[in-house]
């Protein structure tokens, strides 16, 4: 089991999502870095989709209440476990009454405690996700806070590792910093067609800063005011996290893993699955541009990320094998 | 009756999105229902997500969106659209809204005259959307049609009965909203704990009811 002591700014209990209820209104939720999530999973020996605890900031601390086997993922941070520094992207032996605690993030939002055997919170509706809107998944449908005990599920058999990761030398990806601002891809949506070239122009070329009123639901950019030729009123639609709408304020805002599951303002784009995963780490006040793709160019961008932890997997089994 | 053009469009590499444009009509959404059905059982399709005159679809990695559009666009042109089901929801209300006076004032009616239309008509849920349980009701009164608020609200209690535009509904989790509250309701519209979380399905008929009770 795990203790929470300090949960930092926003920490919740997330795993891959939940789908089965779009269409009674439930959104997705789950992990905002789903690479890390996953990478963090192949790391300790979980399936892709075993619920881990996310943290935003970094800045927490955490006690083991048994030994359990860890991978720290995300962003890049400092963390120690009982004052001696631990590797990001390394599974190794979390013992019976040490703390880890991890400093604020270098640059970055999200860091991923993965944990062999999964954190054990119910299953409702399918995810172990919080749904903080919803009130429910994850511990209590709640954010986690000093004091909350987690359980953690078996965890699959096997010899206890040393300490044993991955390298920025073979995964210079997974080790990239968020300093410099990145360009994401989209697909166009319906209402690209809406804006005449002078203002497609002026959405591709500004760098969108990212507002301080985001968060899990969606983020606020801030930048250039943009204005369609029409102002369409529209009827509300199925939309997913990435989809870049467009308010009448003329400031876009991109739906995140919190999103709703229906709206209807004016959507620009939708970021590419691949790409969501460098969004859910840029940080509040830094920017972000983008560049419109063909959705062949998303498919493989989303296939070379997921080899990946494929790779991460396949590594780590291998190291378990012969440890 | 002529069917109503079907648009589609991308939504990312991996969901198709058919739409038609407004008017709001229940004939419209008819069809809508019916192709939300035949669409479930497509191997091609995980999920569907039935809106307003609309139909999301996301797709698994392997389907090709040109094999989905053929199929849906053949369907629109023989489906039958479905009738509104049998089952009829009532919705008690305390009519005592903190916008009743200033939107039967706006509207040029008393707060009684707009809680007698309110309970007068019988509502369709056209789809489930946007908040667990939350139902995109259609068959509001014109006469109740209004501008959303200028600035929403930031918090609005679930369970309040509201009016935006052209649609009522019930808020089920509270949220900010920008629509006009004229009364609020205990029932439950979503508990993930039920067999079946929402109290409402697309297709059902909604009744709100005033009910006495301390303003």
């Amino acid at each position: 089991m795990i203790r929470i002591l300090k949960p930092g700014f926003y920490a919740s209990v997330q795993d891959a999502g939940r789908v089965g209820y779009l269409s009674d209104g439930v959104g997705r939720c789950g992990a905002m870095d789903a690479l890390a999530l996953k990478v963090g999973n192949a790391a300790v020996g979980n399936p892709d989709t075993a619920a881990a605890l996310e943290f935003t900031f970094g800045g927490f601390e955490v006690e083991a209440t048994r030994d359990i086997e860890i991978c720290i993922g995300g962003a890049p941070i400092q963390a120690k476990i009982d004052g001696k520094p631990i590797h990001r992207w390394w599974a190794q032996t979390f013992h019976k009454g040490q703390r880890l605690s991890v400093g604020p993030c270098a640059s970055g939002m999200r860091s991923y405690l993965c944990v062999a055997g999964g954190i054990d919170v119910p299953t409702v509706l399918g995810s172990k996700s919080t749904d903080l809107k919803g009130g429910f998944g994850g511990l209590s449908g709640r954010l986690l806070k000093a004091g909350d005990v987690l359980d953690v599920g078996p965890a699959r058999k096997g010899r206890e590792m040393r300490p044993k990761g991955l390298s920025p030398r073979e995964f210079p990806d997974l080790f990239r910093d968020f300093t410099a601002c990145p360009t994401l891809l989209f697909i166009p949506a319906r209402e690209w067609e809406d804006l005449d070239a002078a203002n497609q122009r002026k959405f591709l070329d500004e760098e969108w800063v990212i507002s301080p009123d985001s968060n899990r639901v969606g983020y606020r950019l801030n930048g250039v005011q943009i204005s369609p030729k029409v102002h369409k009123e529209m009827l509300s639609h199925g939309i997913l996290p990435g989809t870049i709408q467009l308010p009448p304020s003329g400031q876009p805002v991109v739906q995140m893993k919190d999103a709703n599951t229906a709206g209807g303002y004016p959507k620009l784009g939708k970021v590419i699955e691949a790409d969501m995963s460098v969004l859910a780490q840029v940080p509040i006040g830094k920017s972000i541009r983008f560049a419109p793709c063909s959705i062949d160019e998303a498919k493989i961008a989303l296939r070379t990320q997921n080899a990946h932890s494929d790779r991460v997997r396949k590594i780590m089994n291998g190291l378990r094998n012969i440890a | 009756m002529t069917k109503p053009a079907l648009h589609v469009s991308h939504l990312g590499e991996e969901a198709v999105l058919f739409q038609c444009d407004g008017p709001l009509m229940r004939e419209t959404q008819a069809r809508f229902w019916a192709l939300e059905q035949h669409c479930h059982d497509l191997e091609m399709v995980q999920a569907c997500v039935l809106g307003v005159h609309s139909l999301l679809l996301c797709l698994g990695p392997d389907a090709t969106d040109d094999a989905v559009c053929d199929h849906v666009f053949r369907l629109w042109e023989t489906l039958t659209p479905l009738e509104p089901s049998d089952t009829v929801v009532e919705i008690p209300v305390l009519y005592n809204g903190e916008d009743l006076a200033d939107l039967a004032h706006a509207e040029g009616l008393t707060p009684a005259e707009v809680v007698r239309i309110h309970t007068a008509t019988e509502y369709i849920v056209f789809a489930l959307g946007s908040q667990p349980g939350f139902p995109y009701l259609g068959g509001l009164d014109e006469r109740l049609h209004c501008l959303r608020r200028a600035s929403p609200r930031v918090r609005v209690e679930a369970g309040s009965v509201a009016i935006g535009g052209g649609q009522t509904g019930i808020i089920s989790r509270t949220s900010p909203s920008g629509w006009h509250i004229l009364g609020h309701t205990e029932i439950e519209l979503f508990d993930e704990n039920r067999k079946q979380p929402s109290l409402l399905s697309a297709r059902d008929r909604v009744r709100f009811v005033a009910r006495e009770g301390a303003a």
